[in-house]
């Protein structure tokens, strides 16, 4: 504690204590409004990556149009710049990245907050909450040298075997490609998403499970209708967390993703992505126009993530609200 | 409250049946937590045991040398890391430590709301894109690549970590404790600086440092602001490498002495972003025991 620094025995001694109060107030104010600023400071950063990207952006959206969003056709060299492939590529990937991450991600938050002894889900929470730190290089290096090699040699060819029958497991193994990069975005996003919904978990009244028990449910009916359906909005919190992420992530997945620009059927193919493309393209664009759609792309990117955000937040409101209301 | 009942317990089915689904539902959950953990587990093992035949004394002093000849090392990056990322702290630290104070303490009404809900909003924002606006507001105007573009980068990306971690410092300190120095007459600014800051002190620091081991890690931001180099760059306002760049860039690469100091760098990045984690967990452990 600082208590030594509030010197009480000093104050009469120096000066009278009305000029000390008028002093004390002023510099009140000033402090206080030196704080002000700092916050007023924040927003004005937000306001200025606004502002600034919009700018940025406006040259492309102006030569290039709305109509490079259902254009697919990615030429720079002969003026070509469809980003179609690119948004089909962040929204599969991220897509699958969720459908695979979710599950396993929620069930892990269960066993670690509700069934595994507490000695046990102490220690690998902990564990789970420093992988989260881990950089997006890291899983990249590891997605190129390790996963897609994997991916080329067992689990394509397994699912083209068994599920070859749809045209989503059809054609060469690339190893680098849609499927490998959702499933590296899948392991990154995972972390997150049990860490989150393990807080979640922890929160819930224990009211809730006890009602539950004492009307002789089993342990997993506890679970999926005490636990889980109260929890759910800060659930979808997370996995929307989650999905913005996953939508972001640029170098991790300019890595294993394969970087062609095309939209095929096939998740084995190679593809592109938002975040990839300015990635891998920005330092090398040659051309005011080839550098302003980039600009135009990471300013999609922001919007994309901003609506995510948003709709995050919308929806955990209503779904809380709805909740209350059940309650009341 | 409980739930809604959809639907009755027992109906058909037996207890027995309700037992053994129940038991195979939470093996199910096991299953998906031994998963997590072992997949996880392995990219990090995997990492040290590529990236530890990569380390030796050269790799931490030696500049990269052009493909072909043996050896070499990141020295270069990791000074550039350290460099971008000390720079990086010192513009959003100083700001995001009064606006979490100014949130936790002070603010009430739109200001404090705007703040919170665009911090909010910015953690979301994808880095890369950050890097956009770097690019675009300080290494066009400049016309180079800079360390000083890589640092306001990273910095964004740190401010509302450091805002929002240093309010729920402040909002921890039990509100008798300034209460008792306004009390013996203490003005207002007083009580906040010389009272609930260095009580929330731990907490800060501990944001602080979650924040920079957040930001020592990304690659994206500094694509197109740092940029990376061969050399020293000691002048901070000329194209700087960084670890993560030098990762990114050494394993797209086709040469394998390259890609070896790739993952010796992913291995020194790992180590160096755990230490942070692992001290700041430590030290908000302390501050609760107290």
């Amino acid at each position: 504690m600082a208590t030594e620094s509030i010197e009480i025995a000093s104050l009469p001694r120096t000066t009278t204590t009305a000029v000390r109060l008028r002093g004390a107030q002023l510099a009140d104010r000033l402090v206080v409004g030196f704080f002000g600023l700092a916050a007023w400071l924040v927003l004005l950063v937000v306001a200025a990556l606004f502002v600034t990207l919009a700018i940025a952006a406006w040259p492309a959206i102006k030569t290039v149009g709305w109509p490079a969003l259902h254009s697919a056709l990615w030429d720079p060299n002969n003026g070509k710049f469809g980003v179609l492939s690119f948004v089909f590529g962040t929204l599969v990937t991220s897509g699958i990245a969720l459908l695979l991450a979710g599950p396993v991600g929620i069930g892990a938050a269960l066993v670690l907050a509700e069934v595994a002894p507490k000695r046990l889900a102490g220690p690998v929470a902990m564990l789970i909450e420093l992988l989260a730190a881990v950089p997006s290089v890291v899983f990249g290096i590891w997605g190129l040298f390790v996963l897609a090699p994997v991916m080329r040699g067992a689990i394509e060819p397994a699912l083209a075997r068994t599920l070859g029958f749809l045209p989503l497991f059809q054609g060469y193994f690339f190893g680098v490609g849609i499927l490998t990069a959702g499933v590296l975005l899948a392991i990154m996003i995972l972390p997150t998403i049990a860490a989150i919904t393990r807080d979640i978990f922890e929160a819930v009244p224990a009211h809730q499970r006890e009602g539950m028990l004492a009307l002789g449910a089993t342990k997993w009916e506890v679970l999926a209708r005490a636990v889980i359906p109260y929890a759910r909005s800060g659930i979808i919190g997370a996995l929307v967390l989650a999905l913005g992420r996953a939508l972001g992530e640029a170098i991790a997945v300019a890595m294993v993703i394969g970087n062609k620009p095309a939209i095929s059927a096939s998740l084995f193919s190679p593809g592109y992505s938002l975040a990839s493309v300015v990635a891998n393209e920005f330092t090398e664009a040659t051309g005011q126009q080839y550098l302003a759609v980039l600009v135009g792309i990471g300013s999609l990117l922001f919007v994309l993530s901003m609506l995510v955000n948003v709709a995050a937040r919308l929806l955990v409101w209503s779904v809380g609200r709805s909740q209350s209301a059940a309650r009341a | 409250m409980l739930a809604r009942m959809k639907r009755p317990l027992s109906g058909v089915r037996t207890l027995r049946s309700r037992q053994s689904w129940s038991t195979f539902m939470i093996a199910v959950a096991w299953l998906c937590a031994g998963l997590a953990a072992a997949l996880l587990a392995l990219i990090v093992l995997y990492a040290i045991r590529r990236g530890a035949a990569a380390l030796n004394l050269q790799f931490f002093t030696h500049l990269p040398l052009p493909v072909g000849i043996a050896g070499g090392g990141v020295a270069n990056a990791l000074i550039g890391s350290v460099e971008i990322v000390l720079m990086a702290s010192l513009f959003a630290m100083p700001v995001g430590i009064f606006a979490g104070i100014y949130l936790g303490l002070l603010g009430r009404g739109k200001l404090a709301y705007s703040v919170r809900f665009l911090s909010d909003v910015l953690t979301g924002v994808p880095s890369i894109a950050i890097g956009v606006f770097a690019y675009t507001i300080i290494v066009v105007p400049t016309r180079h690549f800079s360390a000083i573009s890589a640092a306001v980068a990273l910095a964004i990306i740190m401010l509302p970590i450091v805002v929002r971690t240093t309010e729920e410092a402040v909002r921890l300190v039990p509100a008798a404790i300034p209460e008792g120095a306004l009390a013996l007459g203490i003005p207002t600014y007083k009580a906040i600086l010389l009272v609930t800051v260095p009580v929330a002190r731990a907490g800060i620091v501990t944001g602080a440092l979650l924040s920079v081991a957040r930001v020592a890690g990304e690659s994206a931001p500094l694509l197109f602001t740092a940029f990376g180099s061969s050399f020293w760059s000691p002048n901070p306002n000329t194209p700087t490498s960084a670890l993560p760049l030098l990762i990114f860039q050494y394993a797209n690469s086709p040469y394998r002495d390259w890609q070896q100091l790739a993952w010796g760098g992913a291995l020194s990045l790992i180590v160096l972003i755990f230490a942070i984690n692992i001290t700041a967990r430590l030290m908000f452990r302390r501050m609760a025991v107290r």
